[in-house]
């Protein structure tokens, strides 16, 4: 960081600046409009593709959702339960699925509760009426004269009928379009919306019941392996399968261009088999130049860029008076999904119609790219989704789902089950790009923000199948005739690409923002959860804290003097007076406590934490034995399944800040296991205290918004104690004994 | 080749290569779920199970070196769970649970050894059972309950 004085002229920025063009992108589950048709109901009109009332006594609930770890399909039954007013017990939920659900795109971005919840809660109101407005018809009384009790009708002389014998009276009762004109419950007549509800499928998946994609077993199935080439850019110069071919089991060798895969009857024989392919394979030496990791900063910089601003506030004023004038950079690694299982996708094509299971966060789009690499039809294609390992952003599910199904193309007939090895993971999955920011502002003499200006350049986040242009699958671009990339769309703000949360939620008389989308990609990039939140945050949390110090002004309190929305401010005065913040305290160049906020793309939920540090001076590790989080996330549909996702974003937070880089050297990722990509581990990990604020507003996603606020409270707490701070994550003991030498 | 394994109490006949991973047997073999393909390097610890009581890695050990094995399968089912699977299901102690598998029988090893371990023990003991989703916390706390029920 540098302070300088008012002479220092304003920073210019020497690239092109284009002003941002905010036309949503065609497809985009960007935005949502208050007060209109919920967003995933406006393409998935039919009731009864949401609801339908089933002859056991039991109601199916389509979502077009998926269930990734996170709980979705609990609190998607919780709230159609409700609305329904039926037991939990009778809901059965159906995750996203081609064939019979709605489409809702991707589950990603903390949407699901804001979109698939509303369109259910909807849809579950809407049923209903239609049930109450049909038993009225049938015993002649008013509709506003009936009970109702978990799925049961009563009139007020006594009589009785179940929803279920009601529809069946009228079998097309619940086949119109969904009007979204019942008005749902309020949340004071809630029974189980508010309520910590078990997951319903964990008592599956903690005694081994078949839960995965991973657990499926079809009759005749094969396994599958995949062989990538040794880096990007590398091209199949030639191979001799005979030996490979003549390995026990072995049924299909598949090559097409650079993309080899195996078949085999038993998965031992496909893993021995894809060694063999790996032997007997010789690649040419062609290699994408990766950057130079000993300055990834620079490396990033020097990329082509295509910058617009994205946020502007007071640029036609002159700056006020300035007392301080203040920078500083700040740097983010590419980080890896890091889920604990491989992809896997299992594929069956019959009579010229294939069916692939996945755990990719879009069926939909999944299909349409799946359908165009194979040069089917959309309905010569479904994609149903099964559960996988933990979810966090656009990994290889979806290239494991081509991967399988190019397989599936060479036996027709057959079900194939294809499983990514531990390397294919960590060298081939999309990364979280790296990230470079750069903020300056300017402080007033009472310590106030009168300017900022805020750079970030990284790769876009979002490069995921079923985006216009070309085919986002990998094994699509090694095809002998292959498939371009599809450019990555336009996100405009407050969502954003690798300018979310870029633009602050602080009030600054005058700003400015750019967002220097990189246009070479040295690495595969894609989503990794919360996009560029992560890094932004980290960047402009961070910044208040060294402006803080400048000012003289405690951090906490400089961060209320720039926030008027009460929901902001409460969180921040939640955690700090949970975690016990005692203004102005000063680290004793071992223990600290850091402090950060986020509002989570500028509309979602709330988060502020505050991380304590201790700083082992010699061996430069950092352990973090406690975070405590305040977190606004509207209504709360399930308590404890909320703390649970909030709880486990700031663990993972933690190792992201501490431990977490995808290596490389020029030409090929070097972290390809987990000795060279490290996570927190079990004595590592902090212990947390999540508040979560009571309120009625409209529920807001819960999934990402932990991680931002963590990280840069943690960086913040580093600085705290040491007086020395980094701006480069991740905080390796490296990097500590460096800053404190 | 036919070899003669025991697992969950039963004796199984299987027809497989005697240097085949146990896992792969007991997946694709015995269609068990519980041990999951992580790695296939010892590092993660997603694919644990008890062989001869003791916590291993079946990914990277032999058929042939294998006798008496017992899975998530043998501790356990929905109706009627192991303690600990009764524990981490009302800890809530999962997300994907995709590593839970080796969470639960690592903490089945430590609680044969130790019946009543700190919390220091029990981090320890999972020191090398990967998690992503961050669940760390709540499997500490459901090992801590199944250990109280065990005593009781």
């Amino acid at each position: 960081m540098t302070a300088k004085g008012l002479s220092r002229r304003r920073f210019t920025q020497t690239l092109g600046i284009v002003v941002a063009s905010f036309a949503l992108a065609s497809r985009s589950a960007f935005s949502q409009t208050p007060g209109a048709l919920p967003f995933s109901l406006r393409n998935n009109r039919k009731l009864e593709g949401w609801i339908r009332l089933e002859p056991d006594e039991t109601v199916t609930i389509f979502t077009g959702k998926a269930e990734l770890g996170q709980g979705i399909l609990t609190a998607l039954a919780q709230i159609a339960a409700d609305e329904l007013d039926v037991g939990l017990e009778k809901i059965r939920m159906v995750s996203a699925d081609t064939s019979r659900g709605p489409d809702e795109q991707y589950t990603f971005g903390s949407q699901s509760i804001e979109q698939s919840g509303s369109a259910i809660r909807a849809a579950s109101a809407e049923a209903r009426g239609i049930l109450l407005a049909a038993s009225a018809r049938r015993f002649g009384v008013r509709t506003e004269d009936l009970q109702v009790a978990n799925g049961t009708v009563t009139s007020p002389d006594g009589r009785r009928a179940t929803y279920w014998e009601i529809a069946k009276k009228d079998p097309n009762l619940l086949r119109g379009d969904v009007a979204a004109t019942a008005a749902p419950k309020k949340p004071s007549d809630y029974s189980l919306v508010g309520k910590s509800v078990n997951r319903i499928d964990l008592p599956g998946k903690l005694t081994g019941a078949p839960s995965y994609v991973q657990d499926m077993r079809l009759p005749g199935m094969l396994f599958a392996r995949v062989l990538r080439p040794p880096r990007y850019g590398a091209k199949l110069v030639s191979l001799d399968e005979t030996a490979v071919r003549s390995l026990p089991g072995v049924v299909a060798v598949v090559r097409d261009g650079n993309f080899l895969a195996v078949a085999a009857k038993r998965e031992e024989q496909a893993i021995a088999a894809r060694d063999a392919l790996a032997s007997a394979a010789h690649w040419s030496d062609d290699a994408v130049p990766l950057l130079d990791m000993a300055d990834l900063r620079g490396g990033l910089k020097k990329l082509r860029a295509e910058t617009i601003v994205v946020g502007a506030t007071g640029q036609s004023e002159p700056v006020a008076d300035q007392a301080k004038r203040v920078s500083a950079e700040y740097t983010r690694s590419y980080l890896s999904h890091a889920s604990i299982g491989p992809s896997c996708a299992v594929a069956w094509l019959k009579d010229g119609h294939i069916t692939v299971w996945s755990h990719t966060q879009g069926v939909f789009p999944l299909r349409g790219d799946l359908a165009k690499a194979l040069g089917m039809q959309n309905s010569q294609v479904d994609v149903v989704h099964m559960p996988g390992a933990g979810c966090y952003g656009h990994n290889g599910a979806d290239d494991a789902a081509l991967d399988a199904a190019l397989v599936a193309d060479a036996v027709p007939g057959t079900p194939v089950k294809l499983q990514w090895m531990r390397d294919d993971e960590f060298a081939w999955a999309p990364f979280g790009p790296g990230m470079a920011m750069g903020v300056e502002a300017g402080l007033a003499s009472d310590g106030r923000i009168v300017d900022w200006s805020y750079d970030v350049w990284s790769n876009s986040h979002a490069m995921r199948p079923g985006q216009a242009g070309g085919v986002n699958l990998l094994a699509a671009w090694d095809l002998n005739t292959p498939f371009a990339k599809s450019p990555p769309p336009h996100i405009p703000q407050p969502f954003g690409d690798g300018d979310r949360n870029a633009v602050p939620s602080y009030e600054l008389p005058r700003k400015e923002i750019r967002n220097h989308l990189l246009l070479d990609t040295p690495v595969r990039n894609g989503s990794f959860r919360t996009l560029g939140a992560h890094g932004n945050i980290f960047a402009i949390e961070c910044f208040m804290d060294e402006l803080a110090d400048v000012a003289g002004i405690d951090a906490l309190a400089f961060r209320l003097l720039h926030l008027r929305d009460p929901r902001a401010r409460a969180v921040l005065q939640a955690a700090a007076d949970k975690a016990g913040w005692t203004p102005g305290k000063r680290g004793d160049g071992r223990n600290g406590r850091g402090l950060a906020f986020c509002r989570y793309k500028s509309i979602g939920m709330y988060a502020a934490a505050v991380v304590d540090v201790e700083v082992d001076r010699k061996t430069g590790v950092i352990k973090v034995p406690r975070v405590v989080m305040a977190a606004d996330i509207g209504l709360v549909v399930n308590p404890d399944g909320a703390k649970n996702q909030l709880e486990g974003g700031i663990v993972q937070a933690v190792s992201l800040t501490l431990k977490e880089q995808v290596t490389f050297d020029r030409r090929e990722i070097t972290s390809r296991d987990w000795s060279g990509y490290p996570i927190l581990t079990f004595p590592e990990v902090p212990r947390v205290e999540v508040i979560l604020m009571d309120r009625s507003e409209p529920s807001l996603g819960a999934g990402e918004g932990s991680l931002p606020p963590t990280s840069a409270a943690l960086a913040n707490a580093f600085a705290h104690a040491t007086g020395r701070r980094l701006r480069e994550l991740p905080m390796t003991p490296e990097r500590v004994k460096a800053s404190l030498s | 080749m036919s070899y003669r394994i025991t697992v969950n109490g039963e004796l199984h006949l299987v027809d497989a290569s005697p240097d085949t991973p146990l896992l792969y047997v007991l997946r694709n073999d015995l269609g068990l779920n519980g041990p999951k393909f992580g790695c296939g390097l010892g590092q993660c610890g997603a694919c644990a199970a008890l062989v001869g009581g003791k916590l291993t890695r079946t990914c990277s050990i032999a058929l042939r070196d294998v006798d008496n094995v017992t899975t998530l399968e043998g501790l356990g089912t929905v109706q009627k769970p192991h303690p600990l699977q009764r524990s981490f299901i009302d800890a809530q102690a999962a997300q994907c649970g995709y590593c839970s598998n080796g969470m639960i029988m690592a903490a089945k090893a430590l609680l044969d050894r130790n019946p009543n371990p700190s919390e220091e023990e029990i981090r320890n003991a999972l020191a090398d059972q990967l998690c992503r989703c961050g669940v760390h916390n709540r499997v500490v706390h459901a090992v801590r309950r199944a250990a109280a029920e065990l005593a009781r």
